[in-house]
């Protein structure tokens, strides 16, 4: 934060150097927790970057600094799984099958792009390389803390390395002149090649048992595919056209990757189908079908029609394709379709994390999660409501009444410039 | 259908049925926003022969028997998208289908948009399913002159049905957006500088152009010039017949436009304007109108600076503006003008300055306010039935009526 507001100032100057070590309750808002019923009225206490309690009768101790924010909505920060923000790059023109191609390595922790995000209340993002190949590389989860590398917004899993998954892409974006596929049969069969050689590569590694004579070499791209044969790095996947959706499925199916279903135009028919498969959707909603052969069929009807056959549903910007700052929209849109008001924000919450296998950290307003949310001027699927604050770990990151934030959140001339000032060491490492 | 066919049928049906005609029809409103003046809470408007006849509280309205009644929470007048390429793009994005821009030349006005408009091009029934009644379409940005542009409704199943002016403006581009990579064929103009030059050299030519005819009438010893399409149509620019439509989102572009308006006493209406908000008293005291980028157009290239303000500002500084769907590549292959007028409503513009600015307002920037725009009596019978505020998210449109036929029942 440039510009360290009145209330942050006060608790470091009061007593701690370290930011939202002290109690911090929100009182008097509408809580959406996700997980729970929403609360009128509730208080939100939040402690080192930690969700304490949420509630409606919620004791807050005596040494808390109180936010007043009655006539407020709270919700969760939004989980966007699926972004292009902060110029993710991923394989290049050589080949469609790249999984040693990590997106980590191309982050510009600058980008307009991330403040643009918070502007739209998103707290975690899904870094993506594009769909222009079968599989273009490995992808990054985000939290929009303050951070001058990549690695200290990057997620961490338990050994420390960072967390993702693997951006893939069926249909048409990724067929194009050789070495890519120029049909479809042609795309499954590279990428079935390329599991065999996955599940050949683990195989060797089993049969060696951690004798070091008897290891493979040591292959970038193997490496990545053996964490998705495992189930470690779940398979984001592009995929609009209904028969490219169950290629999808039957590729799943035949190796047993965990994937999430991206896009996905043609959903609503084939609901059921993915339903049986238990994988879930994060659907884009688009303002009008076509643009490409392959969206011809995109149908606001599919968030409903996946709601109802008992599909995991969220959705997702792929900003620059819809800009971050509108992401609520897509929600409301479910719901001007038909999907219950519910689901439509577990969509942009909940659902998310559990796609990013985060839910255990954020998604909801829970005791023990993280303490990511937004703090609205109303409804969340109105129109008419504007993003007042959005927090990240007890941190503020967003306030419509910074000029700077605010000038973010409308545009306005050199608004949208990347960020040249970004200094900032408050947090410890291995978030 | 065109209006003399329908009041033809009209004449013919009139002895054969005591009730409505297929253009007759009466809608019920628990609110009714004209465009024009307050809301009319439970209100009616009766529509006979595609005409609004009659409009006001259901007190006060006397409701002819045996038309179909149709009812809605909100009554808007059929929605104006002031800018668009629906109808001239197919909406798979494939080769061959894509006539909003011919790139073998830089000046082509001659390019007619009825000689492309596609009546049954899906995306128009898209819009139409919204409410979107009228649209002004034609050939896009990209060349300094693209070509014409046209008015249709949003039914019919050829140009000549649909259309409501067959050429509405001159289409114009200044900035980046007519500057050749130099990558392809082309490599000029490779310049702003040489842009504004080689329009204005075209403008010239026009004015000479126009001097020689207007010499030759009248006066037999003169030879007219040979007629030459390119400047026939540019004549009409010259002599104030037609307005430019230029677009231009920076602001040095912007200034051009005013000052090409200025030297050659033309018409312009600004299109695009992504910085306009940075010259509003310029823009005000040339008395030139904008149609505004779509809201939600993405902020990249020569709309980084855009702004979710300026529809507000722009408005707000007394500057005719309405709002576009614009020209998309890819997805969204079209963009909603209600969608686009709704977001600005979280930053500074309200509901009726919204619902004018994809109305009355555009009407009057398209020079077709005596026929469409806003719910009055001798204006055509196009409406928009939403079941409730027609802006929020979470509504729905219930139908749309243009000239009194119920074009559209999908609810969206």
């Amino acid at each position: 934060m440039k510009r360290p507001n009145a209330f942050l100032l006060s608790i470091l100057i009061g007593t701690s150097s370290v930011v939202g070590a002290e109690p911090t309750a929100f009182v008097g808002a509408k809580i959406i927790p996700v997980a729970a019923a929403p609360i009128d009225n509730g208080v939100l206490l939040v402690e080192d970057g930690k969700i304490v309690s949420v509630g409606a009768s919620v004791r807050v101790p005596g040494n808390a600094s109180v936010v007043d924010v009655a006539g407020m909505v709270i919700m969760p920060g939004l989980v966007d799984t699926h972004s292009h923000i902060g110029e993710p790059a991923g394989g290049d023109r050589s080949s469609p099958i790249q999984p040693e191609a990590r997106v980590l390595d191309s982050i510009n922790v600058r980008d307009a792009g991330f403040k643009r995000a918070l502007a739209g209340g998103i707290t975690t993002v899904n870094l993506m390389s594009g769909s222009g190949h079968l599989m273009s590389g490995q992808t990054i989860y985000v939290k929009l803390r303050e951070g001058n590398s990549i690695e200290t917004i990057a997620y961490k899993k338990d050994d420390g390395s960072v967390d993702g998954g693997m951006k893939m892409a069926n249909g048409t974006n990724s067929r194009r002149d050789p070495p890519f596929p120029g049909t479809r049969a042609k795309s499954a069969s590279l990428v079935r090649q390329e599991y065999i050689a996955a599940q050949e590569y683990v195989a060797r590694i089993e049969r060696a048992d951690g004798d070091p004579e008897k290891m493979p070499e040591r292959d970038l791209a193997m490496e990545a595919l053996a964490e998705v044969l495992s189930g470690e790095r779940i398979v984001h996947h592009h995929t609009h056209r209904h028969d490219d959706i169950l290629t999808v499925l039957r590729l799943q199916q035949e190796f047993g990757f965990r994937v999430v279903l991206h896009h996905v135009s043609e959903a609503h028919r084939v609901a059921d189908e993915i339903a049986a498969a238990k994988v879930p959707v994060s659907l884009i909603m688009i303002d009008s079908p076509g643009g490409k052969l392959e969206a011809q069929y995109l149908d606001f009807e599919s968030a409903p029609a996946l709601e109802r056959a008992g599909v995991n549903v969220g959705f997702h910007t792929d900003d620059y394709i819809t800009d971050s700052r509108f992401f609520m929209r897509m929600a409301a849109l479910g719901v001007r379709a038909g999907m219950s008001r519910d689901t439509a924000l577990r969509g942009l919450t909940l659902a998310g994390a559990e796609m990013l296998d985060l839910d255990d950290r954020i998604g909801t307003l829970e005791r023990g999660k993280d303490a990511d949310f937004v703090i609205l001027s109303g409804d969340p699927l109105s129109v008419y409501s504007r993003v007042q604050q959005t927090w990240v770990e007890g941190v503020k990151r967003f306030d419509i009444n910074d000029p700077e934030d605010r000038a973010v959140a409308e545009g306005g001339f050199g608004a949208l410039q990347p960020s040249y000032v970004h200094e900032f060491h408050g947090y410890e490492e291995g978030h | 259908m065109t209006y003399l066919h329908k009041s033809l049928l009209s004449l013919l049906l009139l002895g054969l049925c005591i009730s409505g005609q297929a253009s007759d029809i009466v809608v019920r409103g628990d609110v009714i926003y004209t465009a024009v003046g307050e809301p009319i809470d439970d209100g009616v408007v009766v529509v006979r022969n595609g005409k609004i006849v009659a409009v006001g509280p259901a007190g006060d309205v006397s409701i002819p028997n045996g038309l179909k009644v149709v009812n809605a929470a909100v009554v808007t007048p059929g929605l104006i998208d002031a800018h668009t390429v629906v109808g001239m793009v197919g909406y798979l994005s494939q080769d061959g289908d894509q006539d909003q821009l011919e790139r073998s030349a830089a000046i082509q006005p001659e390019l007619r948009a009825i000689d492309a408009y596609n009546a049954r091009e899906p995306l128009i029934e898209w819009l139409r399913t919204f409410g979107v009644t009228t649209i002004h379409s034609g050939h896009g940005p990209g060349e300094i002159i693209s070509g014409q542009t046209l008015i249709a409704k949003t039914t019919g199943d050829t140009v000549e049905e649909a259309e409501i002016n067959p050429v509405a403006m001159v289409a114009a581009t200044l900035g980046e957006g007519a500057v050749m990579s130099g990558d392809g064929a082309r490599n000029s103009p490779g310049t702003r500088g040489k842009v504004a030059a080689m329009l204005r050299t075209e403008l010239l030519n026009a004015q000479n152009y126009a001097a020689k005819i207007s010499a030759a009438e009248g006066n037999s010893d003169k030879e007219p010039p040979t007629r030459d399409l390119k400047l026939e149509m540019l004549a009409r620019v010259i002599s104030g017949d037609l307005p430019l439509l230029v677009t231009a989102h920076r602001h040095n572009d912007i200034m051009t436009a005013l000052r090409i308006a200025r030297e050659f006493d033309i018409r312009i209406v600004l299109d695009g304007a992504a910085e306009a908000y940075l010259l509003l008293d310029e823009i005000k005291a040339a008395g030139v109108p904008v149609i505004l980028h779509p809201a939600m157009a993405r902020a990249g290239g020569e709309r980084e600076n855009m702004s979710f303000t300026t529809a507000e500002q722009l408005i707000n500084a007394g500057i005719p503006t309405a709002f576009q769907s614009g020209y998309e590549a890819y997805v969204p292959k079209t963009r909603l003008v209600l969608f686009e007028a709704a977001v600005t409503l979280a930053h500074g513009l309200t509901a009726e300055q919204a619902l004018a600015a994809i109305t009355i307002d555009a009407a009057k920037i398209l020079g077709i306010d005596n026929r469409v725009g806003s719910i009055e009596v001798g204006k055509d019978g196009d409406l928009a039935l939403y079941d409730g505020d027609p802006f929020e998210y979470t509504s729905h449109a219930l139908g749309t009526i243009i000239d009194g036929v119920q074009v559209s029942d999908t609810v969206k």
